[in-house]
């Protein structure tokens, strides 16, 4: 592959785009700088920058769409130029980004909008909305970002929001622990990319696109596969892949719609963003793409096993969420095969996922904030729309025949096998299994929530939630009946991507497509007929049963990733910091000491001697003085 | 020769005798007319960094006055484009910390009058000391520095201020007697090279030292140095120091004074003793990324949130001084803007935490909960400055960080990813920190907190400057690197370094 990376300028409508980061953080710095007088506007407001974002976003991607070279970049500044090194602050609208930043304010917008019906009795609104406009603006700088250090800038700029949004009912002490180990994760991840960055530096002496993906064929393969892991261990920081998955359940104590916003729709897919923008990098290195195709493919089974087992329904969906993000990474971790589908996955799941969460937010919004599904049961009659949109989020995840997740989920599957051998075989066959326990997890939590008898809380009236909160979950419906559909036949993504990933390589199957989507839907049946059999016939019970298999206990322990965390990491960085304290303290300032009172009597002596007297003090300089002098006339005369 | 410098020098001192001169009674005259001065310094110093010529001659306001003509002696003054940020960032601060200490009330019965007095008086010294270029007159200034910051520490300072000043002034002082013994080798060197002794650095720096000499010289300066810095093992001052200086106090000595031990690195050590530098990096930089660590795990134990203070700085010495002797031009001007970046994010982390303390009458985190509900400007300004500190894209921090960091790889990879694990540890002290005062239920054990005042005015007017500079000089961070980057070009080419070409040619993608 010996091709250039050619940016063509941005001109005439184009050279606005700043625009699309502008607007949401204007809106953000009004909102938490302009104090309790904008109390009542604040919902509205921060959804109208958001609206007109979205609004700008699609002129600028039809623009994009008529023009011959679909990459456009806009120079603003210069950002930190030292010598060789040179930053530029500056935007690149290629089909990728474009695909980005429409989800981004799509999605976000919609989510906005609900928010004024979830949000509207908290006190803190008007900085919950400024968070949420700050999260896009750095999202879509993220995703925009023409070089690797600003999509540095946007990565971590996401990850401040999800702090601050995780940490938003900050009297929590859950809540205030669950963003600090969302951020800290993070940053394990981020050493990654800061270390991906620098290596791109010393090796192709720049940090911009252009130079390091055009220029990338150059690298050995050894940097390559290098880059390959280092970014792959960002990627599994924000996007909550193994080993760095545990902050991402912990994240659900953040208010529902920052859930189906940040940890579900947008944010936690960057790591996909990362690896596909890096694609001529990954390219270069079966070792790098393997890797990731592992970790997606472990992640994914990890994410169902534990969600699984529990009963929290937005843990539920955030282990679905980690357990799909897997698919996407398995899908990017196939090189070219994978690139595309991967993406149109991450923009099926990004409906489906999102009008789920809108769904446990308006069920929680009915049942007096409860998150326990044993204290759920027989919802449907008394939600019907959250019930109807529920449903459909819930057939396109578990892949339900020419709905979303059907198209998307059904390719990855496809192309696993697809890639041949062994390895073919057991990413293919993990995601096929994935598959069968995704419908499980999913039809226990239909049949809990939905159906089954009234296990609520005295006084809970459940009840529909406001228009408000309604208009954007039957919005996002549709998205999960249709996108697939539309992505694949109507407005096909994959050519769309070409300029970006180049041509799908034409394979042999090793699997016909329609035996794989036969063995789909078997597995998927078997899932939802496991569910009806131990869940949806029995009776369940409004406390979790306390003896149960080691499997479920595992599975309820997250497979002791948070103990293994605590072991490895916590407990020895405890005793260490508790120990160098303690070194601190007596031994190197007790011998700094120590040596101090052999040498002029002790150091509290020589505190009287001192205490304001500057007669003393004086008398000291003088001899200082005279020291110097005899020194210099020792060295001038001697 | 230009005066400006030398005005921006003697103005601080004069204003200090005046300070010290007025009647008892005149407690409010003589903050006002120390606020007066310090302001008028900082446009001083702000004309001069706007007047700076990046391309021009590397010592600019340069002005120089025979001092002691037998020894060579000169009241020698000019700024490169190191200097005179630093001394911009002493303008910034000297302001910021009398509105800070405009309602201190000392201990002890003493007055606050000589705390405005002894405040100017260092600054002037601070200045100076960056000012000089006389390797005797930087000596004097760096030794004289001392007394006005020994009277602020063991006069102002909290209850354990007499054993935290004298164990600060001891020291320094011993540090600077070893840097004495260097100054006056110096001098023989230069005696002996061109029949009469110098001290002008320029002089000094064309020097060709043998390398068993530059060792010995070298170690003088870099004792010195790595006692102000601090680095690991010299620190055990620093903490006693911040936690019982009084707030503004604490901010000049963590913010600008412990700077000249990095930047005497890059000024002195590295163009005047090149050979023995490129010999002895090795072992600064295993220093400088212990420090890193020590500091930043140090930092996580402490109850005391001054204290905690204290030792994150430590740890951000450790990535200046890693940045000083990677001996590249990112990771030297990384260096460079990170001594102004920490001047501005730790001074407002210890403003903040001094706010923090007046409101709750106790240095200990463990008193505080839950202030972001009483006290949100409090906690919003905390957490920026917190995130400032914990190098977060878009505050200033990042830039230089980023800037030590990659320009370190190049020449020292795997110290510079070592270093770059500490970024993590950066985040777990400042949020936990934050998340114990500021998050979780409102403290139980103090009361008073409940009730306790946001920011008022003075207060706002204090942070505010420092958390614009976070973050205008986070984004737009340029016209600093370029005031900075010729300097230490020339700095490199002093040492005879070179950056490293990137390893794989590239010919004109861009």
């Amino acid at each position: 592959m010996d091709e250039t990376i050619e940016y063509a300028a941005a001109t005439g409508a184009l050279s606005t785009m700043w625009l699309l980061i502008a607007l949401p953080l204007f809106g953000a710095a009004v909102l938490l700088t302009g104090g309790r007088r904008l109390d009542k506007t604040a919902p509205s407001m921060g959804t109208a920058t958001v609206a007109l974002t979205f609004a700008l976003s699609v002129f600028y991607v039809v623009t994009l769409a008529g023009l011959d070279n679909r990459s456009v970049s806009l120079n603003l500044f210069s950002f930190i130029p030292v010598t060789d090194l040179q930053v530029d602050a500056g935007l690149l609208l290629d089909p990728l980004s474009a695909v980005f930043i429409l989800l981004i304010t799509g999605v976000g917008g919609l989510i906005h909008l609900y928010s004024i019906g979830y949000m509207h009795d908290d006190p803190g609104r008007r900085r919950f909305f400024g968070y949420l406009n700050l999260f896009v603006a750095a999202m879509l700088l993220l995703v925009l970002g023409n070089s690797f250090v600003l999509l540095y800038v946007g990565w971590e700029g996401v990850g401040l929001a999800s702090y601050l949004l995780i940490a938003f009912w900050y009297t929590r002490p859950g809540a205030a622990t669950a963003a600090k180990k969302a951020f800290i994760m993070n940053r394990v991840g981020d050493v990654g990319l800061a270390i991906a960055i620098f290596l791109m530096f010393a090796t192709l002496g720049s940090t911009q696109y252009a130079d390091v993906l055009g220029g990338a064929d150059a690298l050995t393969g050894g940097t390559a596969t290098a880059l390959a892991l280092l970014l792959l261990l960002g990627a599994c920081g924000k996007s909550g892949q193994f080993p760095l998955q545990a902050w991402l359940p912990d994240a659900m104590e953040g208010p529902t719609p920052v859930s189906a916003l940040i940890h579900a729709a947008t944010m936690v897919t960057a790591g996909v963003y990362l690896i596909a923008r890096a694609a001529p990098i990954y390219n270069l290195t079966e070792t790098g793409r393997t890797v990731v195709a592992i970790v997606g493919a472990v992640t994914l089974l990890i994410g169902c096993i534990a969600g699984c087992a529990k009963d929290d329904i937005k843990r539920v969906l955030a282990w679905s969420t980690v357990s799909q993000i897997g698919y996407m990474f398995l899908a990017v971790g196939l090189g070219p095969a994978g690139y595309a589908v991967g993406i149109l996955h991450l923009l099926t799941h990004g409906f489906f996922k999102a009008g789920l969460f809108l769904g446990a937010g308006s069920v929680m919004h009915g049942m007096h904030d409860e998150v326990d599904m044993r204290k759920y049961g027989a919802l449907a009659k008394r939600m019907k729309i959250t019930f109807a949109t529920f449903t459909l989020g819930y057939l396109a995840l578990i892949g339900f025949p020419f709905l979303s997740g059907f198209y998307s989920k059904d390719l990855i599957i496809e192309a696993a096998f697809d890639k041949g051998g062994t390895s073919g075989w057991l990413l293919g066959g993990a995601a096929l299994l994935g598959a069968g326990l995704t419908a499980f997890y999913m039809t226990r939590l239909m049949l809990m929530t939905f159906f089954g008898e009234q296990r609520w809380d005295k006084g809970v009236q459940p009840h529909e939630s406001p228009t408000v909160m309604t208009v954007p979950m039957i919005v996002l419906a549709f998205g999960s009946v249709f996108a697939g559909f539309l992505l694949v036949n109507v407005f096909p993504l994959e050519s769309w991507l070409e300029p970006v990933f180049g041509p799908r390589p034409e394979v042999e199957h090793v699997i016909e497509p329609i035996v794989v989507t036969l063995l789909v839907t078997v597995l998927v049946a078997i899932g939802i007929a496991a569910a009806w059999l131990f869940v949806g016939r029995r009776q369940v019970a409004r406390t979790p049963p306390v003896s149960v298999s080691a499997v479920v206990r595992a599975a309820r322990a997250n497979l002791y990733g948070d103990a293994l965390n605590e072991s490895v990491f916590m407990r020895p960085g405890q005793w260490l910091t508790r120990a160098l304290v303690f070194v601190d303290n007596k031994g190197v300032d007790g011998a700094v000491n120590g040596v101090a009172a052999l040498m002029g009597g002790s150091s509290a002596r020589l505190g009287r001697a001192q205490n304001g007297f500057v007669r003393t003090y004086a008398l000291g300089m003088l001899g200082g003085s005279i020291l110097v002098v005899a020194a210099l006339l020792a060295v001038r005369f001697g | 020769m230009s005066t400006l410098l030398l005005v921006t020098l003697l103005l601080p001192l004069a204003g200090g005798v005046v300070v010290a001169g007025l009647p008892g009674e005149r407690q409010l005259l003589a903050k006002q007319l120390t606020l007066a001065i310090s302001l008028v310094v900082l446009v001083l110093t702000l004309v001069m960094a706007v007047g700076f010529d990046p391309g021009g001659e590397r010592f600019q306001f340069a002005s120089s006055y025979t001092w002691i003509a037998d020894f060579g002696v000169r009241f020698a003054l000019g700024v490169d484009g190191i200097a005179v940020v630093l001394i911009a960032l002493i303008g910034v601060l000297v302001p910021v910390v009398v509105a800070a200490s405009w309602n201190d009330e000392p201990t002890g019965g003493r007055s606050m009058k000589a705390f405005f007095a002894w405040l100017l008086v260092l600054e002037t010294m601070m200045i100076g000391v960056f000012a000089a270029t006389d390797v005797f007159l930087f000596y004097v200034f760096f030794e004289v520095m001392l007394v006005p910051m020994y009277f602020l520490i063991g006069s102002f300072g909290g209850p354990r201020r007499q054993y935290a000043a004298v164990k600060f002034f001891l020291y320094s002082l011993l540090g600077g007697l070893i840097m004495l013994a260097s100054v006056i080798g110096l001098f023989v060197v230069s005696n002996n090279q061109l029949g009469e002794g110098t001290f002008a650095f320029d002089a000094l720096r064309q020097l060709e030292i043998t390398p068993g000499t530059q060792k010995l010289l070298f170690l003088g300066f870099f004792i010195a140095f790595a006692i102000k810095a601090p680095l690991v093992p010299f620190h055990t001052w620093l903490p006693d120091a911040g936690a019982e200086a009084p707030i503004g106090g604490a901010v000049l000595l963590v913010g600008v004074l412990d700077k000249v031990g990095t930047f005497g690195f890059l000024r002195y050590c590295l163009p005047l003793f090149p050979d023995a530098s490129r010999f002895f990096a090795p072992l600064a930089i295993v220093l400088s990324v212990v420090g890193i660590f020590y500091g930043a795990l140090l930092a996580m134990g402490q109850s005391d949130m001054k204290r905690l203070l204290a030792y994150t700085s430590i740890a951000h010495f450790g990535f200046i001084g890693l940045g000083v002797f990677a001996f590249t031009s990112q990771a030297g001007t990384g260096a460079v803007l990170y001594m102004v970046n920490h001047g501005i994010s730790t001074g407002a982390l210890f403003l903040i935490v001094g706010i923090l303390i007046n409101r709750g009458g106790s240095r200990l985190i463990s008193d505080y909960g839950g202030m972001a509900r009483v006290t949100p400007l409090l906690a919003g300004a905390f957490l920026i400055a917190g995130l400032s500190s914990l190098g977060l894209p878009g505050t200033n921090s990042f830039v230089s960080e980023f800037l030590v960091l990659i320009g370190s790889f190049t020449t020292q990879p795997v110290f510079a990813i070592i270093a770059t694990v500490g970024i993590i540890l950066a985040a777990l002290y400042i949020l936990q920190m934050y998340q114990r005062t500021m998050h979780g239920p409102e403290s139980l054990t103090n009361p008073r907190l409940r009730k306790a005042r946001d920011l008022d005015k003075r207060e706002l007017a204090t942070l505010s400057p420092l958390i614009a500079l976070i973050i205008v000089l986070g984004v737009y961070p340029k016209p600093v690197l370029d005031i900075i980057t010729p300097a230490v070009e020339a700095t490199m080419v002093d040492l005879g370094a070179t950056d490293p070409a990137p390893t794989v040619a590239e010919e004109g993608t861009r």
